[in-house]
């Protein structure tokens, strides 16, 4: 379990990124769930954290395929791989993330620094 | 609707085979390319794929076992369309495909300078982008003709391939069509930050060499030599082929706002199309990535309605480029007069938001890798004056 922020750190309607190798995105959404995905599109290189949150998707920045954050469901292209999605858990006012074993769908050419 | 015939099998011509599918088109769908290649994606060809990250096989746009049930007819142009009981369009193979509905999705070609020499490159496909990496392998030297975004990342590429690069632009800066002049200049600065040089209200006279070109030279007189020339001077609609079916065209195919064009059960979208865009009243012709992947449901739904269908708000043009690592990012259109303000950041760091701004309205919005603000400051994009 990896933790991310103290819950009061991120408001509803807020992503954050955390440094993990791969880098995972925390969202908080306007309706108050917490989701946890892996941060870099499965596209190209961009940044999650730093996409468009509405509801429970997350609109990527550079292209605009958006991710359920629920399943990973990518909608449309270019992405056509879902993301890699993890479990969120709440301690003590404390955000944790419990990182997934299944492999990510990481964009070509974007490799993490174990592989 | 019995038949849809898509002409054209590149990124407009796929989904809009898709947006049919989703849509609950189930009747015959055939997917003429004159391509041989199956739906393959171009913004890599002048980043990723040229230099040498990417492979074909990243290329595809179609998924994993994606099935359209739909007749692929590849390698095959079509020649001409008749109206008659239903819209027949004729092959160059001399067959024909019949049809009760069609979606004109041809694309662009790249626009050339003539001349047979070679080491002269234009950049539109697979094969001239293998071409290009090939010739780029073996040169010292490339000129780039054309301050556009495919001859900018064609320079990136051949700056990390430690080639001498120069572009030559005709107009006074360079993105200037695009960005307009103020943030073409700013642009400017990032080339000639990664040693390329940048000559720009220069225009090209001819190109030197026998048989293989060794230089440009220009009107001023100037010559700079050259190993190899890529010619990124714009791309024209692939709509020579229409010529005779009654299809209204002028730049590109003429459109509504649904893509609906002058012949009843034809639609047009991708970079072959001019859809009316209300927020400029004006017809214009978007040669943008998102607007050939998304449009098509749009046209999908006019065609499949018959026309009836009120078609969705008009998302504004939105294009990317990557340059030096820099994500560059546009929504929208400028015209000359726009006023053009930096929200964030500053040009010297060549990391900002610039906004512009016509009788108050914003218009377009340029992000230089400003992802984040840009993701929001796009959807502020044609509101009417004072909405924020
Ligand atoms: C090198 C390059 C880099 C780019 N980079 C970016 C970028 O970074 N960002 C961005 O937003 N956009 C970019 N674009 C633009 C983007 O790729 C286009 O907007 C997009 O490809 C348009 O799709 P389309 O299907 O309308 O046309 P096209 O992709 O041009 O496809 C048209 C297809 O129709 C076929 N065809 C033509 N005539 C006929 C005929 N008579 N019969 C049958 N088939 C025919 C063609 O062979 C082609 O396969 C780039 C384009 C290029 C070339
Ligand atoms: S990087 Fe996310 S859609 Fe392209």
């Amino acid at each position: 379990m990896i933790p991310a922020c103290p819950l009061a750190a991120l408001p509803r309607g807020e992503a954050l990124r955390i440094e993990t190798d791969p880098p995972i995105a925390v969202f908080h959404t306007e309706d108050g769930e917490l989701y946890a995905v892996d941060d870099t599109c499965t596209h190209q290189d961009a940044s999650l954290a730093d996409g468009w949150l509405e509801g429970c998707e997350v609109e990527c920045p550079l292209h605009a395929s958006r991710f359920d954050l629920r399943t990973g469901r990518v909608d449309a292209p270019p992405a056509k791989l879902p993301v890699r999605t993890h479990q969120v858990v709440v301690r003590d006012e404390t955000v944790y993330v419990v990182p997934s074993d299944l492999p990510p769908n990481l964009p070509p050419g974007v490799r993490t620094g174990s592989a | 609707m019995k038949s849809v015939a898509i002409v054209g099998a590149s990124l407009a011509g796929l989904s809009a085979a898709r947006a049919l599918r989703a849509q609950g088109f189930g009747g015959l769908l055939t997917i003429v390319g004159a391509e041989a290649h199956r739906p393959y994606d171009r913004p890599p060809l002048s980043k990723e794929f040229l230099a040498g990250r990417m492979t074909t096989v990243d290329l595809a746009l179609e998924g994993d076992g994606e099935d359209l049930d739909a007749e692929w007819r590849l390698g095959v142009a079509a020649t001409g369309l008749e109206q008659g009981r239903s819209l027949r369009i004729a092959l160059a193979d001399g067959s024909a495909v019949e049809a009760d509905g069609v979606v004109i999705a041809t694309g662009a070609v790249a626009r050339t300078l003539g001349g047979d020499l070679s080491g002269v490159h234009t950049l539109r496909t697979i094969e001239d982008a293998a071409a290009l990496r090939a010739d780029l392998d073996a040169a010292r030297r490339l000129v780039v003709i054309g301050a556009g975004f495919i001859g900018a990342e064609v320079a990136c590429v051949a700056r990390t391939l430690g080639l001498d690069v120069t572009i030559v632009e005709a107009a006074p800066a360079p993105f200037a069509r695009a960005l307009g002049p103020e943030m073409g200049t700013a642009l400017a600065g990032l080339h000639e930050a990664h040693g390329v040089r940048l000559i720009c209200g220069a225009a090209v006279r001819s190109l030197t060499g026998e048989g293989r070109v060794d230089g440009v030279l220009l009107e001023d007189g100037r010559r700079l030599d050259a190993d190899v020339v890529l010619v990124g001077i714009g791309a024209r609609p692939a709509v020579d082929w229409l010529d005779g079916s009654g299809v209204k065209v002028g730049d590109g195919v003429v459109c509504d706002t649904g893509g609906a064009t002058s012949v009843p059960g034809v639609v047009a979208v991708g970079d072959c199309a001019a859809w009316f865009d209300p927020a400029l009243g004006a017809h214009l012709r978007v040669e943008h990535w998102t607007g050939a992947a998304r449009r098509p449901a749009t046209a999908a739904q006019t065609l499949l309605s018959g026309g009836a269908a009120v078609p969705d708000a008009l998302a504004p043009p939105y294009l990317w480029s990557d340059q030096y690592g820099m994500r560059v990012q546009f929504a929208g259109h400028t015209l000359p007069g726009d006023e053009v303000s930096v929200e964030e950041g500053d040009l010297a760091s060549r990391r900002f938001l610039a906004v512009y701004r016509r009788e108050g309205r914003t218009v377009a919005v340029l992000g230089v890798d400003q992802p984040r603000s840009f993701t929001r400051w796009r959807r502020r994009v044609n509101e009417p004056a004072g909405a924020r």
